[in-house]
């Protein structure tokens, strides 16, 4: 512990970090430019979402990290240890113990409550960013609120695919302001994302930008008319807890076509299971 | 109404003449514009008014300052001196002096400007649908039926057939590509469109068809436009009122038929003499 500082990051830096997210919260959905730090870590493996976390950990916090929902691949179990060893905090796997969380790609099907803090690891944080590539115009867009660009790409899905088949990152509207690119959590969790009682912080270490949805602020995915919004999810229930309402991974089980679907929380599928239910594969609820 | 009449003898378009009638207030009028780059003259002191439904051309040789007085115009450079006064829906205001965000909106309005090469005012990316699309979303429409139509039309208007809809503008030939940025410009129907070169880069008999569908929707729409051109075939057909640049500076302005017949300055005559004859 002695070698670190809490929670690895000097007190400058820290606090450099809260000032950016102090200024995110207080517009919601404006990226707001940060110093970001090389982390022991790769680019993409959640520099930003690690120097948030940082940023707003104390010593009383119990932290949470998923990973696509599972708080046991590769990804989450080292930032957690990153976090036990640098921080001291206590951890957990259970969302509502949890007071912070700190994930990638996914919001945990347990309700969030009031004074949890979600941190979402961003990889591009501009939305606007694959039909413009200049950071000068998207910001110039951003600031004239010029987004018919992001209805074209829309667009374009239908026209191709019959349908708005973008299915994660689906961009959103924040506050009836700022079109926010949500990280690329599957368009099921969108609907999460708005009236949220925990705070919801995003961070991009490699693109340098932190952005934040306070709690309970209103958030809209953009559609059609005609082609409104829907959270899709595949058509299946948990094989393992029979849960209908939870986000699924698919998995290959063999290579004669075999495959299971399980909750990609793997928190909220344990807990069910604990709790008696039983799916396809373990035998329906007891 | 003679008095208008005067103003505009030789306006082309008789379904202008009723509206003019109305409303003879000129639709852009450009006051003492220059431009300088460096100690270099890109443009200089250039005044001129444009009324509705006219079409203005604009010649001169490579560097005599047409595009660098049509990006000014356009808002796509800051000129150093001038005004350019616009008649919006609020009134006649000096776009230089708009706030950004509203000489964006009206770029994308009232405005529309036809690029030389299609690449530039195309996304190449995205679907000839999309591209036509894109103005109608940019204003605020949200039915994707409603935006489909729209394009199904204005392709049909530029005579691109609606089965081609949803291929990239990279699988169009140059004619066709040109056709589909004009109809990215027009559908949310301007009323001043910019054209830097509209047929440059394009064989004679695409060149003929473009300028005819022009020529029709400029009339139909009653569009006012200003041409930027070195072909003076071009202005002859499509221009009301020509303007010679030479140097940065204009050297004659007046009726298209009377300055290409009767050549006043030293330039113009060199240049109308220079037309290779077939």
């Amino acid at each position: 512990m002695s070698e670190y500082n809490f929670a690895y990051l000097d007190e400058g830096t820290k606090r450099m970090i809260r000032r950016a997210i102090l200024k995110a919260v207080a517009v919601p959905g404006y990226q707001v430019p940060f110093a970001s730090r090389e982390m022991p870590m790769p680019y993409g493996w959640g520099t930003g979402g690690v120097q948030v976390t940082a940023a707003c950990l104390t010593p009383e916090d119990v932290l949470k990290v998923i990973d696509q929902g599972a708080d046991d691949t590769t990804n989450a179990v080292s930032i957690r240890r990153f976090f036990q060893r640098t921080a001291g905090v206590a951890v957990t796997e259970a969302t509502t113990d949890a007071s912070l969380i700190q994930t990638r790609h996914r919001i945990p099907e347990a309700p969030l409550t009031e004074g949890q803090i979600l941190v979402y690891q961003v990889p591009i944080p501009e939305p606007l960013r694959f039909l413009e590539p200049r950071e000068t115009e998207t910001r110039k867009m951003h600031e004239l609120e010029e987004y018919g660009l992001m209805h074209v790409k829309l667009y374009e899905d239908i026209a191709r695919h019959g349908e708005i088949a973008t299915s994660y990152a689906y961009p959103v509207k924040v506050e009836g302001r700022y079109v926010m690119d949500p990280s690329p959590i599957p368009r099921f969790d969108n609907p999460k994302l708005g009236a949220n009682p925990a705070l919801q912080l995003f961070g991009a270490g490699r693109e340098q930008r932190i952005y934040a949805l306070p709690p309970h602020c209103r958030v809209v995915s953009l559609d059609f008319d005609d082609h409104p919004f829907t959270a899709s999810k595949a058509p299946h229930d948990c094989d393992l807890c029979g849960a209908s309402d939870s986000y699924l991974d698919e998995v290959i089980t063999d290579d004669a076509g075999g495959r299971m679907y399980v909750c990609s929380d793997t928190d909220y599928c344990r807990s069910r299971r604990e709790a008696g239910h039983g799916g396809r594969l373990t035998g329906e609820a007891a | 109404m003679s008095a208008p009449a005067l103003k505009n003898p030789a306006l082309k378009n008789p379904a202008l003449k009723n509206s003019l009638q109305l409303d003879d207030a000129p639709l852009l009028s450009v006051r003492g514009l220059s431009r300088n780059y460096g100690a270099r003259i890109g443009c200089a002191d250039v005044s001129f008014q444009l009324y509705p439904g006219e079409v203005l051309g604009i010649v001169g040789e490579s560097g005599s300052g047409k595009s660098t007085l049509l990006s000014c115009l356009a808002g796509l450079q800051r000129p150093d001196t001038g005004e350019v006064i616009f008649a919006t829906a609020n009134g006649p205001q000096d776009v230089l002096t708009l706030p950004e965000a509203a000489r964006r909106r009206l770029m994308r309005t009232d405005w529309a400007f036809v690029h030389q090469n299609p690449r530039d005012g195309l996304r190449m990316g995205v679907s000839a649908g999309g591209n036509v699309g894109e103005r109608l979303m940019a204003v605020g429409a949200r039915h994707y039926g409603q935006i489909r139509a729209e394009a199904i039309d204005w392709l049909g208007r530029v005579e691109i057939g609606p089965d081609r809809i949803d291929d990239r503008p990279r699988q169009f030939s140059g004619g066709m590509q040109q056709r589909l940025q004009i109809a990215r410009n027009l559908v949310t129907g301007p009323r001043l469109v910019f054209m830097d070169e509209p047929t440059g880069g394009l064989d004679v008999s695409v060149q003929a068809r473009l300028l005819d569908l022009l020529r029709g929707l400029v009339r139909q729409m009653g569009l006012s436009a200003i041409i930027v051109t070195h072909d003076l075939a071009v202005v002859r057909l499509l221009a009301d009122r020509l303007m010679v640049m030479k140097d940065g500076h204009v050297v004659e302005q007046g009726l298209t038929d009377q300055v290409l017949d009767d050549p006043q300055h030293a330039y113009t005559q060199l240049l109308v003499s220079s037309v290779l004859q077939v």
